[in-house]
């Protein structure tokens, strides 16, 4: 175990993630994609906190952080979804290619 | 004992995290996805970062059991009755993050890394809470206003009527 085998975790964890979040059609796997590179995101935080400076708390903040947001980014998400899905009977990412912006 | 662990616990992430993208059923992903999440809880608790293990375990299991309720709303492919391919792009998509991901390998063992500074404190979780409670209070606070704004914005998206009510020209709409 160290800093490097860590990353290496998520960098993994992040490539997966951004192969689905590129990938996939439907809208909610595409979400899945990103929770996947903020799980990558959360190894990483917490190892530079463990192996850079474990003297302050920041790191472990950060962590808290990126573990709430993920949290309020699914609901945020889902509930674009539903809207989509209610106003026009879209859940794929093709149909819905007007959104870009 | 603890380097075996982290080994097993760095491929059953990985390796779930594949399945999220492999399995046929999003029902499936969404637990493939649980899986990987749980493995990467105690990679945590191998830091010593009790608090923040234990939270992502118990935090992934509810979030994705609600998760579930929607997979299985949205499903592209219930029960396997409509085989359908679920990816666009697959080639470029994989290329790109193949690509990524050897980017990002490389500058983990290219990149000179700081020397640790300090040590890990005897709790760790005392810590966090002290640092949360004094100087990092903003932090938390803005988290609550975003959690009580993420509230009030997904119902008003999710539900039927919209910001707006019914549309006044409908029957049952706005007078």
């Amino acid at each position: 175990m160290s800093l490097q085998t860590f990353l290496l975790l998520a960098a993994a964890l992040f490539s997966v993630g951004l192969y689905g979040a590129l990938s996939q059609q439907s809208i909610v796997m595409l979400m899945m994609g990103l929770e996947l590179m903020i799980n990558g995101l959360l190894v990483a935080g917490a190892a530079f906190w463990f192996y850079v400076s474990p003297g302050t708390a920041d790191g472990q903040v950060l962590v808290l952080v990126a573990v709430t947001v993920m949290a309020l980014e699914m609901a945020m998400g889902f509930a674009v979804v539903t809207a989509l899905f209610r106003a026009r009977d879209v859940d794929v990412t093709d149909d819905a290619g007007d959104l870009k912006g | 004992m603890q380097t075996v662990a982290f080994w097993v616990l760095a491929v059953g992430a990985v390796g779930f995290g594949v399945a999220v993208f492999v399995v046929d059923s999003m029902a499936r992903a969404t637990f493939a996805l649980l899986a990987s999440f749980l493995c990467v809880g105690v990679e945590l608790l191998l830091l010593d970062l009790d608090y923040l293990g234990v939270l992502v375990i118990l935090m992934m299991i509810m979030e994705m059991l609600v998760m579930a309720v929607f997979m299985i709303m949205y499903m592209m492919n219930p029960g396997g009755l409509m085989p359908m391919t679920m990816v666009h792009n697959k080639r470029g998509a994989l290329a790109i993050s193949g690509s990524v991901f050897a980017a990002l390998a490389a500058g983990v063992f290219l990149t000179p890394w700081p020397e640790r500074r300090g040590s890990v404190p005897a709790d760790p979780t005392f810590s966090v809470g002290e640092s949360i409670m004094g100087p990092k209070m903003l932090v938390m606070m803005v988290i609550g206003i975003a959690i009580l704004a993420t509230m009030v914005a997904s119902v008003v998206l999710a539900t039927d009527r919209g910001r707006y009510d019914r549309p006044p020209g409908r029957a049952d709409g706005a007078k």
